[in-house]
């Protein structure tokens, strides 16, 4: 056997190098399908980027369509509840630059809101119910409905359909959980404390 | 000799922390007065969310009457704490007060109004805790709402209870007071340090006797280290607990905090997201301590503090027992607070104490410190320069972080590299600022980016809480459509199939119907189908309407025999009509020929159907749909008046029960009686009018 592969060392290493890259080439096969990637792991990844408020401002009918839209090679920018951070991480994801979000997709939304429910006004028409994408209303026919705070994306798409306009939108209240500290105001002057008289007398 | 005095002599061995700084004590003003007392405040604020954790729920309503040390609060959930009245007196209200709080913002309150008598509720005194279990104590000490009075408020009952895997070895009294101007600890141990060791061995019986027992004292209160090593010689102590070591820190801030006590005293570092309970050792404040021995020992819940009230704005410097829920600026007016001389009023130290928005704010379990500091003492800070990357504050980190690289990246607001700098590892101790030469208010940075993250993370929890819904709704409603169609589907099926039968029972009883009649037993629910399905085709068409369009079919059919029979013509005079075509022709023209027999067998049927006298039960279940939605109107009028003669009948029987009961709706149902009766009137006026008009016709 030895003998044999000292005497025809090409033949040797052909064979062996063929055998190696059969077998080699049989687990890659063998992987590939075994472990294959359910889906496509970049729409996970855009939906994970995007704010989730299923509020369709986009034009599709939530945030994972969106996501695979954006994969089919939809512009970036039109997501106002995500805003202008939501792009630039997506920009970021992509790889591409950043475009300023589509005014006619809406404005970026300068405080999060919910919806309210006035409770004395509602008929128990259901039709927010209907409309609300993350079963956040709570209520049966002809019963009053009200509005799971914690749940709600803030969307507004329930508010149209409401027969009798008794939804609003109220902007969340800070409370005590919630609060954090503000950065301070005043960034670090890039001036010497000498300057700083100068520059008050110049004011 | 006494082995608790060896111990007390025996060297300890200390270690030290990374960094840390030598700021003015300024101890000197507070510790000049003996422990003070204030005449019980009109009126108490007791917030209910003093702790770290859910609020309490209260459990008195307003204008009850309570006593001193009365549950008014419960705790909610485990990270919760009960609160207790303070003082004796009435409730006189539920709600939003201004917490003493960076926020300034407010929270639900109760208010009591005080009685000025001070009246105790009776506490269960319990002499001896050896004889009860840990269980039960720690419910005691849950129960009278000790939270940890160093400053987290972190509940003492859920700090003792440690984990099985968590081996606790060593019990830390921490009594270290490292931050400038409090001296509420220092007071406290010169005047109850026999209760502090008594505390000691409360806690080291629950704590299933620890082989150490280590009280870490800051050498800058020697006072207090002699009245602590008098309190150790004079306690007689149980044969199973281990030493008190009592060990004379050196005075370096922040000493006290609970990760730098455990490194000082045990030399273990508690490395990244794990607690002092990780590493074997449980630390508790002295004050903590008393609160729990005297829980445990009187029954008495904490309502209590002791508080330094400490500033050159005030004339009075001193430490107090003060009552939770007095408002501060209560407190400032008995120590003659100059409101012109004060530059603020700060809660807590200078190190980590935040400055009061609003000075009605109460005073809570957690306020150690109430500093009201002159112009001259606390001058506004400076404006921050820019950073010079000295790197003084990394040296003075007593976390071992870069505070440099996490103060750019604060202003950044880069999460991820904050967070990889390991943000959250920060005490919020304020060396890094005190060193700062550029004076940048560091720790502001840092919290406000740990308030930014922690909202990021509960963003992202929240998104992925929604995806999950609107995924689920997704899903639901898809499914709904499924069934939907499906359910249309089988609907679809049974139809054409009752109709294939249908039409098979038609064709086999107009056969029999020559021979013998024996008449074909159909199931009751077939028979319903089929009638049905008969009514909707007699709805749909009349009989002469039938019977054209059974006609045109017939006249198509002929149609199109004749068309197939009609001989080939070659589309192209080329080609020659090939055998395949012939053959095609002569399958169609079978085809044809089969239709214009079914038709004409079908218009047979039909004519025959409707000239024949019906007798099985299914032709006379037939007729009978057939003839049910073309009841005469007479017919239609008598049945409607039963109907409603047998309504009546019982809406009668329902109006004398009610009656008879004195119901609130005996009235409505009455009316609904009379409104019936008058129907059936009307009915049958209407029914009379019509057998008189059809008569008339018939004539």
């Amino acid at each position: 056997m030895l003998e044999l592969i000292f005497h025809n060392p090409i033949a040797s290493a052909l064979t062996a190098l063929v055998s190696l890259s059969l077998l080699f080439g049989a687990i890659l096969g063998f992987a590939a399908v075994r472990y294959k990637v359910e889906g496509n792991p970049i729409v996970e990844r855009i939906d994970n980027i995007l704010p989730q408020t299923q509020c369709g401002q986009c034009g599709y009918p939530g945030c994972k369509p969106y996501a695979q839209a954006i994969v089919g090679g939809d512009a970036i920018n039109k997501c106002p509840p995500g805003g202008q951070s939501t792009i630039n991480a997506l920009a970021d994801l992509l790889d591409i630059e950043a475009p300023q979000l589509d005014a006619e997709h809406g404005a970026e939304p300068e405080v999060k809101k919910v919806a309210f429910i006035r409770e004395a006004e509602c008929i128990g028409c259901t039709k927010c119910i209907q409309a609300c994408p993350t079963d956040a209303i709570l209520g049966a026919a002809k019963q009053m409905h009200t509005v799971i705070v914690d749940e709600c994306t803030g969307c507004d798409l329930c508010v149209d359909p409401c027969p009798v306009d008794c939804i609003d939108m109220l902007p969340v209240t800070e409370h005590l959980s919630t609060w954090s500290w503000e950065l301070p105001n005043a960034k670090p002057r890039n001036l010497i404390a000498s300057d700083k008289h100068q520059q008050d007398q110049a004011a | 000799m006494n082995s608790a005095s060896d111990s007390a002599n025996r060297l300890i061995k200390i270690w030290d922390f990374p960094g840390g700084i030598y700021p003015p004590e300024n101890k000197i003003q507070s510790t000049q007065l003996p422990l003070g007392n204030l005449p019980i405040p009109p009126k108490l604020i007791i917030p209910l969310n003093q702790h770290i954790g859910a609020p309490a729920k209260p459990v008195v309503q307003v204008g009850d009457t309570v006593l001193a040390g009365q549950l008014i609060a419960e705790a909610d959930g485990i990270f919760s704490a009960n609160v207790h009245a303070s003082s004796s007196g009435k409730i006189i209200a539920i709600e939003n007060y201004v917490l003493p709080h960076p926020s300034g913002m407010s929270s639900e309150c109760i208010h009591i109004e005080t009685d000025g008598e001070h009246k105790f509720i009776a506490f269960e005194i319990c002499e001896n805790y050896l004889t009860i279990d840990h269980l039960t104590l720690l419910a005691k000490i849950r129960s009278a709402g000790i939270i940890g009075l160093g400053g987290a408020g972190f509940p003492t009952a859920v700090k003792l209870s440690t984990k099985s895997t968590q081996k606790i070895d060593t019990l830390i009294i921490n009594g270290a007071e490292c931050e400038p101007y409090i001296t509420a600890d220092d007071m406290l141990m010169q005047a109850h340090a026999d209760q502090i060791i008594a505390g000691a061995f409360l806690l080291s019986y629950i704590l299933h006797h620890p082989q150490r027992i280590v009280i870490g004292v800051e050498d800058n209160k020697p006072k207090a280290i002699a009245a602590l090593k008098t309190a150790i010689k004079n306690f007689k102590k149980s044969d199973k607990d281990s030493d008190i070591e009592l060990a004379a820190i050196p005075a370096k801030y922040p000493s006290g905090g609970a990760k730098q006590l455990v490194q000082i005293l045990t030399g273990r570092e508690i490395s990244h997201g794990h607690h002092s309970a990780d590493v074997g050792a449980i630390c508790v404040n002295v004050a903590t301590a008393v609160a729990s021995w005297r829980a445990v020992f009187f029954g008495e819940p904490l309502v209590s503090r002791i508080t330094t009230v400490v500033g050159e704005s005030l004339s009075t410097q001193r430490n107090i027992e003060v009552l939770v829920g007095t408002p501060i600026d209560y407190v400032l007016q008995h120590h003659g607070f100059n409101v012109a001389k004060a530059s603020r009023v700060i809660m807590g130290g200078s190190m980590m104490g935040f400055t009061l928005p609003d000075l009605r704010a109460p005073v809570i379990k957690t306020t150690n410190c109430i500093l009201a500091p002159d112009k001259k003492e606390a001058p506004l800070p400076p404006p921050a320069q820019a950073c010079i990357r000295c790197g003084l504050c990394s040296e003075a980190c007593p976390a071992s972080l870069l505070p440099q690289q996490l103060f750019w990246y604060a202003q950044a607001e880069d999460v991820e590299r904050l967070q990889a700098h390991n943000i959250f590892d920060c005490i919020e101790c304020g060396a890094c600022s005190y060193v700062c030469p550029s004076k940048i208010p560091l720790v502001q940075y840092y919290r406000a980016a740990k308030g930014t993250i922690r909202n990021q993370i509960s963003e992202k929890e929240k998104a992925d809480r929604s995806r999950q819904r609107f995924e689920f709704r997704q899903s639901r409603i898809e499914k709904e459509e499924a069934e939907k169609e499906e359910k249309r589907l089988a609907r679809k099926r049974a139809a054409d199939q009752l109709k294939l039968k249908l039409a098979e029972r038609k064709k086999d009883d107009i056969s029999h119907a020559e021979g013998e009649s024996a008449p074909v037993i159909v199931p009751a629910q077939v028979e319903a189908v089929i009638s049905a399905v008969a009514k909707a085709n007699t709805q749909q068409l009349s009989d002469e309407e039938q019977k054209s369009r059974l006609e045109r079919i017939l006249a198509a059919a002929k149609n199109s025999v004749e068309s197939a029979r009609a001989p080939l013509v070659p589309k192209n005079p080329e080609f020659p009509i090939t055998e395949e075509q012939l053959v095609r022709q002569q399958s169609r023209i079978k085809q044809s020929e089969l239709k214009l027999a079914d038709a004409e067998k079908k218009l047979a049927d039909f004519l025959k159907a409707v000239t024949q006298t019906v007798e099985d039960p299914v032709a006379a279940a037939i007729t009978r749909a057939q003839t049910k939605p073309g009841q005469s109107p007479e017919e239609k009028l008598r049945a409607n008046i039963e109907a409603m003669q047998a309504r009546l009948a019982k809406a009668i029987e329902k109006s004398t029960q009610a009656q008879n009961e004195n119901s609130s709706s005996a009235n409505a149902l009455q009316l609904g009686v009379e409104k019936m009766q008058q129907k059936i009137a009307e009915a049958e006026l209407e029914l009379k009018a019509l057998i008189s008009t059809t008569e008339a016709n018939r004539e």
